[in-house]
């Protein structure tokens, strides 16, 4: 067996972003990390909406990233290629430290300095986790997060470029980093902070004592430029353990020094005579959760102009402080904190000059903010270090809707995929996909469709059914569109485009005939072509026509800015072009070609240019055939192409090549099979070369030129309405999510629906998916589909929280204490207390938002829910729901028809859960396995509920019967009156049974450290018997049968495996290798006597959660799709000819040569992270061929004696052939 | 002889530059301290195996980090006593 990697969606969690002018122009723009993705984004300053503008693989993992600024960034030599932006540093896995510039020419992130210092991975005191600059970008630290540290000198040269020195060591054993960020010292020595603590007594102490008394310390790191020398300037322990530190501006722009947010307590140091400054972090009044836990800042921002700074931190709970410093002659007397606004807790903020908040969500969706108000102005609290409080009190605020931000665009995050399944619901031809996604209250089911969301900006009845529609500008300058024009089978109707449409009669249009085409002409006039002649208005409203001759008709036309060619019946060509006065000359020969036209297109004239030099005409004896329009061959054959079925439409477009940036005509055919073909047609010689092939539809393929984004592309309209578009160095053609068009013209998009006009605008260009969902209210751990009704089941359980009930509870209970607190007082205050215990039963914060009360370990909430997804056409909505009782964690679940009810049995919903569960150490008192029968309403009824000692980890229905991992047992139920009757158990899982699958006799059951075991169930002896295992030890997330004797399985390191059983492992227990009839006889190390074997390894890099075989297209074959953590969706796909896997392994091996990963990290040993890489080709690596530079593309398509469009076209081809 | 010797220096060279290479009197302890230590950092380092920590425990990254951080102090508890000899 032999994979092809793709991945459909990237990631889109972030980890990191950093924001500066990378591309070097005033821009503020954003570099985010997406764990093993780069990606620019620029959030346009007056729209408010983020764009991306590229996105590049980097096959490694991304552990810290900032992006710095060269003193007198801007007085280099600037040119083209050294803009002189900001560059990016980045700490990764690969040992190695890269720093990136961003060149806007070539769109791509280039290498500027790759300097290796240590091994590959993620390890302890290999440097990469951390990262710290000098403000000044004089020098960058790079740390582990144990002992090691390395500062490496940046200046520049004589030609202004940046140069790197060698790394000077900082190292310290046994002393642990959890932070480390360069300090502002204006153009003193740089120095760099670093929180640390020291492990060493704690190790020697068998007391414990020593590790109860370490203190963390906070150390500051100068650099002497003069000796080239590193020091450990001064070390000062703290009082408190901090988690990170903040950077305050120095030099002539603050008072230098850093804040540490450590537990309840913000702290401002610096070096010298300089006091601490303390103050707690503010508490939300009449909070929910748990009094004991501590409150941590997860991250922060710094904004700074030349005359103030502030910095915006987040707490746990989303809450957002505005931090501001009060100086007397550079000591710092105060810390201010202000509550700013609530929004989801984030991984990074990126305050931007341009007045936006950048909030990279840690799950869900992400945000941009326009900062409205800077919170000066308002009643809101102000909290300071110079309020007396006692010890270990602290201050409280009320959080609110938001008040300073306002929302201006989100960007779709899928982030978490906790489980995904593809099943064609709704029953539209094209399956769907189903993800579970997000945590806690942010969390949602959602749908996605393969295809470009499209907005609809208008639409409106037409009378009667038109067959085309046009728009056209009165002058070549105008920016819009003045005139739709739509044909009906006997008339014309012109629409006028102003402040409203409506209809005009004096446009010179004729409107008693049906109309072919409309163009407008030169600079300034209108082409109508119709079946007897051809009307050239003048901007003078002066009308020249042409007549057909005799009894002849026009049939079909091509029009561009300066070229008419008709078509008369029975196959004569007429060529007009329009001559520097504006007049249309008809060309002096016609010429009469073998068979009827069935159609033909003009391409654009290109800037600067006279006409298009090409004519395609379609025929009706299957061909397509480019007709020169030089005056020096006017109308002679250039080239034919043959078709499969007859043309129905044809379209040429300049487009850009899928190898390299050179545009080129395109010549798009569609057939009236459904087919589109795509061939690039020489701009000299007007060959066809490169025939690319896609089915797009059941109905025959019209083909409309349009505008998208500044350029050119191809709307095709069939079944379904695809868009052929150039987008990020990469041709898409994707489906529009839209009804079924006739017909469309380019003005963002007019089309026509039957009986109605549609103005369509296309925003989310480059999107793969478009989705809808239904939010849920705790984290979705696992769903399956109710094939008889197509219901989704949910289950959702939360750790750390209370149930509906729970929380309603706790806040009455606490209005009361309210109540009681002032039962003494006077009675002013008791009505107070009493208004205030209103307000806080009554004012409850959505928890999207605001974040659910953690209520502490071993604390659960689950619910099961049942979603219908609107598969009759309507919306998304939840049926029923069913919610747990408090500690109650549902696990496991699925839908079982009991064999013993024989015939008539109705399918019934197991969910197994675990009541006060601890998850570390994993313990939990019991649990139970609920029956529920699921009726057709989605309504769920309790049978009866069986107790269980363990953890039931994994359901699965088997043959009728029930099987069921209670820890690490594995056991046999059968359905009883009252409950659950155990029929059979095996007890040789090793650890914990994580996953089961079955398929026949067999059962693939996963263990959640031992990879998967399999098992037979023997129906005579009643024995469930494990007669094969695997030989390495993996912690298995999910699992997926391919067949009878082979499994794949994904786990937790983010690989994926597929284990296949050889021909001579037998499930037959009578054949007993030992000869002595033991079951129980264990083979190797405790192991199975018989071993699978791994045919497949392959480390995708996030953790994959879920693993389903599935078709993705109609008409397409099987492929194992997998979904990831990090919210991507990828496929593995079969390759079915060994020509196919030869050309692609070696075209992996070039591109693992000539392409190595920006990063530093080997591709290969990337791929190969905890299993050497078996039997996968990496078709994302394969893809990057695309986005290489032309001589390269060429010397690796040379190598494999093919052409780079060749190899473009083979890629596109298994892409298509499985996916999109 | 000094091969012997060779050996037993580049060892020590070893144990000096990369933490947690044993020795002949590594202790069961020290093993499982510092393949706890290690552990924690590579789960700082892979992001998905932090979101993966964070869902489970419903807790923000910052917060499994900044646990995971503390744990890495005294991973397995104080030391065990060592004999006298």
């Amino acid at each position: 067996m032999y994979l092809y990697n793709l991945t459909l969606q990237g990631s889109s969690a972030i980890t990191h972003a950093v924001h500066g002018n990378f591309s070097g122009t005033k821009q503020q723009e954003i570099i985010i990390s997406r764990g093993k993705t780069l990606e620019l984004l620029r959030p346009d300053p007056n729209t408010g909406k983020v764009h991306t503008l590229m996105k590049v693989e980097i096959f490694g993992i991304i552990r810290s990233m900032m992006s710095f600024r060269l003193t007198g960034g801007t007085k280099g030599k600037r040119t083209l290629y050294r803009p002189c932006g900001d560059y990016l540093v980045i700490g990764s896995d690969s040992g190695r430290i890269v720093i990136l510039e961003y060149i806007p020419a070539k769109n791509i992130l280039e290498k500027v300095h790759q300097e290796t210092f240590g091994k590959s991975g993620c390890r302890r005191i290999v440097p990469g986790q951390y990262l710290a600059i000098d403000p000044k970008g004089r020098a960058v630290m790079i740390g582990g997060v144990e002992k090691q540290k390395l500062v490496y000198i940046l200046n520049r040269d004589a030609e202004a470029r940046l140069t790197i020195s060698s790394p000077l060591e900082a190292h310290k054993s046994n002393t642990l980093v959890y932070h480390m960020v360069g300090v502002d010292v204006g153009f003193e020595n740089p120095m760099f902070a670093c929180l640390e603590i020291d492990y060493e007594e704690a190790d020697a102490d068998p007391t414990g004592e020593a590790a109860q008394k370490t203190q963390q310390t906070l150390t500051f790191y100068e650099l002497d430029l003069g000796l080239n020398h590193v020091v450990r300037k001064y070390s000062e322990p703290l009082e408190e353990h901090a988690n990170f530190l903040i950077t305050v501006p120095g030099g002539n722009d603050g008072p230098s020094g850093v804040l540490i947010c450590s537990e309840n307590y913000l702290t401002y140091k610096n070096l010298g005579d300089q006091h601490d400054i303390r103050c707690p972090i503010p508490r939300r009044r009449n909070d929910l959760d748990d009094p004991e836990r501590g409150m941590i800042f997860v991250c922060s921002a710094t904004h700074k102009t030349k005359s103030m700074f502030f910095f915006l931190a987040q707490t746990e709970q989303g809450d957002i402080f505005k931090i501001t410093i009060e100086t007397d002659e550079e000591v710092v007397t105060e810390i201010k904190l202000k509550y700013f606004d609530t929004v989801p807790v984030a991984t990074s903020m990126c305050v931007l000059k341009t007045g936006f908040l950048f909030v990279a969500s840690e799950f869900g969706n992400h945000f941009l903010y326009q900062i409205a108000h800077l919170g000066d102005e308002d009643d809101e609290p102000e909290f300071s270090s110079a309020m007396p409080l006692e010890e270990g009190d602290t201050f409280f605020f009320a959080p609110r809707p938001l008040r300073n931000l306002v929302l201006v665009d989100e960007l779709d995050s899928l982030s978490p995929i906790l489980a995904c399944h593809v099943a064609d619901l709704a029953g539209e031809d094209t399956p769907q996909v189903y993800l579970a996604c997000g945590r806690g209250p942010r969390s949602s089911i959602r749908a996605l469709r393969h295809g470009l969301e499209v907005a609809e900006m208008a639409v409106s009845e037409l009378p009667g059914s038109p067959n085309a529609v046009w728009t056209v500008k009165r002058h070549k300058d105008e920016e819009f569109d003045s005139y739709i024009i739509v044909s009906f089978v006997n008339a014309t109707l012109v629409l006028s485009i102003g402040e409203t449409v409506e209809e005009v009669t004096d446009s010179g249009f004729l409107g008693t005939t049906p109309t072919l085409s409309c163009h407008a002409l030169g600079n300034d006039a209108l082409v109508q072509v119709y079946p007897d002649g051809i009307r050239h208005i003048r901007a003078d409203k002066r009308v020249n026509e042409w007549k057909a001759p005799g009894k002849k008709s026009i049939v079909k036309c091509a029009v561009n800015q300066r070229q008419v060619v008709i078509a008369l019946t029975g196959g004569e060509l007429v060529y007009f072009e329009m001559d520097p006065t504006g007049q249309l000359n008809e060309y002096t020969e016609r010429k009469k070609l073998s068979s009827d036209v069935s159609c033909m297109a003009l391409g654009s004239v290109a800037a600067g240019e006279q006409r298009a030099w090409f004519l395609a005409v379609g025929l009706n004896d299957n061909t397509v055939r480019v007709i020169s329009l030089d005056p020096s061959d006017c109308l002679s054959p250039r080239s034919m192409q043959a078709l499969p079925a007859g043309a129905e439409s044809l379209c040429i477009v300049e487009q850009p090549f899928e190898s390299g940036a050179k545009s080129a005509l395109h010549l798009n055919i569609g057939l009236s099979n459904g087919v589109l073909l795509r061939t690039t047609l020489d701009s000299v010689s007007g060959d066809l070369a490169d025939t690319r092939t896609r089915y797009l539809g059941s109905r025959p393929v019209k083909l409309f030129k349009v505008r998208v984004q500044g350029s050119e592309a191809v709307l095709a309209v069939s079944s379904r309405t695809w868009l052929g578009y150039h987008y990020q160095n990469r041709f898409h053609l994707t489906p529009l999510s839209y009804e079924c068009l006739e017909y469309a013209a380019g003005f963002s998009s007019v089309a026509i629906s039957s009986n109605t006009l549609r103005i369509l605008a296309l925003e989310k260009l480059g999107a793969v998916f478009n989705q809808t969902y239904v939010p849920l209210e705790y984290t979705p751990r696992k769903f399956i589909i109710n094939s008889d009704n197509n219901h989704i089941i949910i289950l959702e359980t939360d750790h750390n929280s209370y149930t509906e009930d729970m929380k309603s509870q706790r806040r009455i209970q606490m209005a009361q204490e309210m109540r009681e607190a002032a039962a003494g007082g006077a009675p002013e205050e008791q009505q107070l207390a009493n208004e205030m215990a209103d307000a806080f039963l009554s004012d409850i914060l959505p928890e999207n938002t605001f974040a659910s009360p953690k209520a502490g370990a071993g604390m659960w909430a689950s619910q099961i829910r049942v979603v219908d997804m609107g598969i009759g056409g309507g919306q998304p909505n939840t049926l029923f729901k069913l919610p747990l009782e408090q500690n109650e964690a549902a696990i496991s679940m699925c839908i079982i028809r009991w064999a013993a009810q024989g015939e008539q049995a109705q399918p019934h919903l197991v969910v197994g859960i675990a009541k006060d569960m601890i998850l570390s150490p994993r313990s939990c008192t019991d649990g139970s396995l609920h029956v529920y029968k699921i009726y057709n309403t989605g309504k769920l009824e309790l049978v009866h509920k069986t107790p269980i000692d363990e953890f039931p980890g994994a359901l699965a229905a088997f043959n009728g019967k029930l099987l069921v991992g209670v820890g690490r047992m594995l056991r046999l139920y059968d359905v009883g009156k009252r409950k659950l009757l155990r029929k059979c158990e095996n007890r040789h899982i090793p650890n914990l049974i994580a996953d089961i699958k079955t398929i026949g006799q067999r059962i693939f059951v996963s263990d959640v450290q031992e990879s998967v075991l399999c098992v037979k169930y023997k129906k005579r002896e009643n024995q469930l018997i494990i007669f094969a295992d695997d030989t390495n030890p993996r912690w298995i997330t999910n699992s997926c049968i391919l067949d009878y004797d082979t499994v794949a399985m994904a786990d937790k390191f983010g690989n994926i495996a597929v284990m296949r059983l050889p021909q001579s492992v037998s499930d037959d227990v009578d054949e007993d290798p030992t000869g002595n009839k033991a079951l129980w006889d264990r083979g190797l190390l405790n192991g199975a006597s018989q071993k699978g074997e791994i045919s497949v390894n392959f480390h995708v890099g996030e953790i994959v959660t879920s693993l389903q075989r599935a078709t993705l297209i109609p008409g397409g074959s099987e492929a194992l799709l997998y979904a990831t953590v990090s919210g991507s969706l990828g496929v593995l796909l079969p390759f079915t000819s060994r020509e196919d896997h030869d050309f692609f392994q070696h075209l992996e091996m070039h591109m693992r040569s000539e392409n190595a990963p920006l990063c530093g990290r080997d591709h290969l040993s990337f791929r190969s992270y905890y299993y050497p890489v078996k039997n996968v080709i990496d078709g994302d690596l394969c893809e990057q061929y695309n986005s290489l530079e032309p001589s390269k593309q060429k010397s690796i398509a040379l190598d494999l004696e093919r052409t780079p469009a060749e190899v473009s076209k083979k890629l596109e081809d298994i892409r298509t052939r499985y996916a999109f | 002889m000094g091969e012997r010797y060779n050996i037993h220096s580049q060892l020590e060279h070893l144990q000096s530059k990369y933490i947690g290479t044993g020795h002949a009197d590594s202790t069961k302890f020290d093993w499982l301290t510092n393949q706890h230590r290690d552990s924690c950092c590579s789960y700082m380092g892979h992001p998905d195996l932090l979101s993966y920590f964070a869902i489970v425990e419903n807790e923000s990254k910052a917060r499994v980090k900044f646990n995971l951080m503390e744990k890495m102090l005294q991973p397995c508890g104080p030391p065990p006593e060592k004999p006298e000899d």
